[in-house]
């Protein structure tokens, strides 16, 4: 490390911006970038825009679940919808996503029903989707651990054969910029470097670790670490959908195409609580969330849309208004969630039917069935 | 026609228990949306704003302002149109696995007829990392079904089984588990039959230690017995005469921290000494004087019929003493009054002083605060215009106060108002201390134990009665002159009571 590299680092102040990559400028100004081109149509636009407006919704629904009692606790994505959406929709059916517990936009971008993430915070499934069918593993708990998954999932593709081929995936990591501090995540980069596997580590800095800030993780920036573990990282607007998409395209097909690894830096902010059980006001200043929302992702889109000519009031009103109306559909669908049979618990434990696991459910269930019906007793 | 929906507090943390109602954003006869946010509440973790759960109109606020609320208490009805669009907001899906009392929100928890007072004889509830925490109720058990009649009570080992739920079931073909068998054999240990909770290996050791279940408070899980309570049980009395130090039993039961709420007085001591720390700039200074003469006098106004009806201690000349005090020297008895817009004139770069516009407002009566330890933490309620009352009326004055407080009955007008304070620490059995100001106030007078000391008297070495005074003041009123003149002249009148004649 260079005496050079210290002085870079921490935080905002030592980023230039050309270590930067933006496409879309927090006024709307659509910018190019000559490693990253981005075609992309006015359709494709406006679906982006539908996509951020949908998540903020289904996420502010969430979190006011959660404030009635109704959710057990929900980590809210606001503010980090970009780095999400743009991630998310990078991906094709052959890729497998590896989330934390705050990839509500990337599950949305895969087909996951949000029901679902509500029941898992609700208590009442444990995620309930098929990691398979969905490309979209179960939400990780443990900071960090899921980067492991995803490598050895990656070097899994890879021992498959079939990297380079049409039928070639990848794989993507979620993790924050706290769990770059963790050794699951460092053990896989290594991994993943020496292996040269098929993945993307995608960390969503969102300068917050809960209450810990980023110059207490990190003394130079965090994609310069990949630099350490032989591969390549690179520092993308975390608040800029298309360039999240466009730097997630060309790393995935990178990966694809057998060229290993690739570190993503999305510099984003976490505008919300860590989850609901957090107070933010406790340990940053509200300045601090103030010039984080002059960079909203969602603003940017509408203010580059209104300047293309390319959608009108009529369009943004109707976004609201589906996106309120899934919210309603989704409040109460939550609140209808049955609890769980009490033998569910047996169900997913093995893939294949086992011998000893059927006698215990057996025993259960007789054991179940020993009580009296509600009322007739007593 | 409406129907009317209730809003329990949940428990918007992990595990949290309460919550204080910090502000009502909305009033009865408010609309209300879904998701409109209605109030904010403080918690031990965060102050958050809570979201309506229903769309309709405010019936009622539940929970005033101030007041700490138990998880699940409701704090708000709001009458929803029956179509509203929140049909499933009360009445989740039942399923069998909940119970009926449980399928309707509305009977989760019992109405309390006041709110935050969870009715006595419901279990105590306890902290989960969910929702509304654990239902009331829901751990009672169902009654078994019997396939055969109970056991007699003569095979206690069966009963002591840990594998009886599971094998029986196992093994018998299925038809037989529903049978119509009489249910009066329930579980012999069930939670609601008032025997303690404890695992079969617990009770089998208690039982061949003999050590009565019943005798023991649990520090299980859920209140349950544990092998180290039964052990230190038997180990008794004894081990926690000897080994164990007084005033830390919860040490002996292997608590080694607790938390304790910081609520009601305790939580208006620390405001209010907080506030007076960090804002006024305290002195203290101390005097050691001989009261020899100051517990004579006492000893003969106690044979005075004047006295005749009311206790007296050194406590009420010292109090006259105080009061001739501020006679003599009305400053002491005053309060600093910062400006209005003090923080600006602080912050400006003109006025550089934090005096600017300040003022000194002096008191010519005295509210004399008495500062008393009772259960609920320290108050100091005041005896209004002391100086106008007579030495008997005085003492008849302080005794009552004291009585007042002491019973938890002092009233919001005895608690404020005081000119200057008087904190007896003496009567823990100490020699001084360096109290802080009751917040307006710009002095206060300790007085420790007084004792048998060898003291100079008259030139020879003598055993005399010895306190000490200790003064603390605002260094923004009170000067070290004025302040030192103040605890001498009390000195002096209780080292001599004949100052009294002089200076009244």
């Amino acid at each position: 490390m260079t005496i050079d590299s210290v002085r870079g680092a921490p935080g905002t102040g030592g980023l230039a911006d050309s270590e930067l990559v933006q496409l879309l400028t927090p006024e709307g100004e659509r910018v190019d970038h000559p490693d990253y081109p981005l075609d992309i149509t006015v359709e494709q636009v406006r679906g982006l825009y539908r996509d951020l407006v949908t998540v903020r919704r289904i996420d502010l629904e969430a979190v006011a679940l959660t404030r009635q009692g109704e959710l057990g606790i929900w980590a809210s994505l606001l503010g980090q919808e970009a780095a999400q959406i743009g991630s998310g929709r990078a991906l094709t059916d052959t890729d497998m996503v590896f989330p934390t517990y705050r990839e509500h936009a990337v599950a949305y971008c895969r087909n996951v029903p949000p029901l679902n993430l509500l029941g898992l915070f609700r208590g009442v499934n444990h995620g309930g989707w098929d990691p398979k069918d969905h490309g979209f593993h179960l939400y990780t708990i443990v900071i960090g651990s899921q980067t492991l998954h995803a490598t050895g999932y990656a070097m899994g593709i890879q021992r498959d054969g079939v990297l380079g081929s049409d039928k070639a995936g990848a794989t993507i990591a979620y993790f924050g910029d706290g769990a770059t501090s963790q050794g699951d995540v460092n053990e896989s980069f290594v991994f993943a470097s020496v292996f040269n596997a098929p993945i993307v580590f995608f960390c969503q800095n969102n300068q917050w670790a809960i209450s810990e800030p980023l110059e207490k993780q990190s003394r130079i920036p965090l994609y310069k670490r990949a630099q350490g573990f032989g591969f390549p990282g690179v520092r993308v607007d975390g608040n800029d959908v298309f360039a999240c998409l466009a730097v997630t395209q060309k790393s995935l097909a990178h990966a694809r195409e057998g060229q290993g690894p690739t570190l993503i830096e999305a510099y984003t902010y976490r505008m919300g609580a860590h989850t609901t059980t957090d107070d933010p006001t406790r340990y940053r200043l509200k300045a601090e969330e103030e010039a984080w929302k002059a960079k909203d992702p969602i603003e940017r889109v509408k203010k580059y849309l209104v300047k293309e000519g390319a959608a009108d009031e009529a369009f943004f009103d109707e976004v609201e208004a589906e996106a309120k109306r899934m919210a309603t559909e989704l409040r109460k669908a939550c609140l209808a969630l049955p609890d769980p049979e009490p033998s569910a618990i047996f169900e997913h434990a093995y893939a294949e039917p086992h011998p000893m696991l059927t006698e215990e459910q057996e025993q259960f269930a007789a054991y179940l069935a020993s009580f009296e019906e509600e009322g007739t007793a007593r | 026609m409406t129907e009317r929906k209730q809003f329990k507090l949940p428990d918007v943390g992990e595990g949290l228990t309460e919550a204080e109602i910090v502000r009502w954003h909305v009033k009865p006869g408010d609309h209300v949306e879904v998701n409109q946010t209605i109030v904010e509440i403080e918690t031990a973790k965060a102050v958050v704003e809570l979201p309506c759960p229903f769309e309709g109109t405010v019936a009622e606020l539940m929970a005033e302002e101030g007041a700490t609320v138990d998880v699940g208490v409701p704090i708000i009805s709001v009458d929803v149109a029956p179509d509203g669009s929140e049909p499933a907001a009360g009445a989740p899906t039942p399923t069998p696995s909940a119970s009926a009392a449980a399928s309707a929100s509305e009977d989760l928890v019992p109405q309390a007829d006041e709110p935050g007072v969870v009715q006595p004889e419901q279990p105590k509830r306890q902290p989960v990392l969910v929702g509304y925490g654990v239902k009331p109720g829901a751990t009672k058990r169902r009654a078994r079904k019997q396939a055969s009649p109970p056991p007699p009570s003569s095979s206690p080992s069966v009963q002591a089984a840990p594998a009886a739920p599971a094998a029986p079931p196992a093994t018998r073909p299925t038809s037989t588990v529903g049978g119509t068998g009489p249910a009066t054999g329930s579980y012999p240990q069930v939670v609601d039959n008032g025997l303690p909770l404890a695992k079969p290996p617990v009770r089998k050791m208690a039982k061949d230690l003999g050590v009565d279940l019943a005798t023991i408070t649990g520090t299980g899980p859920r209140g349950s017995i544990t092998r180290e309570d039964v052990q230190q049980a038997l180990a008794g009395p004894a081990a926690a005469a000897s080994g164990v130090q007084a005033g830390a039993p919860a040490a002996a039961t292997g608590v080694r921290e607790e938390r304790i709420p910081v609520r009601g007085v305790r939580k208006a001591t620390a405001n209010a000494m907080v506030a007076s720390a960090f804002s006024a700039p305290h002195v203290t200074e101390f005097v050691q004087v001989d009261v020899t003469r100051t517990v004579e006098a006492v000893r003969r106004l106690r044979e005075l019929p004047e006295f005749a009806d009311v206790k007296i201690s050194p406590l009420l000349l010292v109090a006259k003493a105080l009061l001739t005090a501020v006679a003599r020297y009305p400053v002491v008895n005053s309060t600093w009054v910062d400006a209005p817009d003090a923080s600006g004139a602080r912050n400006g770069t003109g006025g550089g002083s934090s005096g600017g516009g300040a003022e000194i407002v002096v008191k010519h009566y005295v509210n004399l605060g008495i500062a008393a330890a009772t259960e609920r933490g320290l108050i100091v309620p005041n005896v209004k215009d002391a100086h106008t009352l007579s030495l008997p009326d005085l003492a008849r004055a302080l005794a009552e106060l004291t009585a007042t407080a002491r019973a938890g009955k002092a009233t919001p007008a005895d608690l404020t108002g005081g000119t200057i304070s008087i904190t007896n620490v003496g009567v823990f059995g100490v020699d001084t201390g360096t109290p802080i100001l009751t917040p307006g106030e710009s002095a206060i007078l300790c007085i420790g134990q007084i004792r048998d000391m060898p003291w100079v008297h008259e030139g020879e070495l003598a055993i005399r009665k010895v306190t000490t005074l200790a003064l603390s003041f605002d260094h923004r009123v009170i000067d070290g002159e004025l302040g030192s003149k103040v605890l001498r002249d009390v000195g002096a009148m209780l080292e001599d009571p004949l100052h009294f004649l002089a200076w009244t």
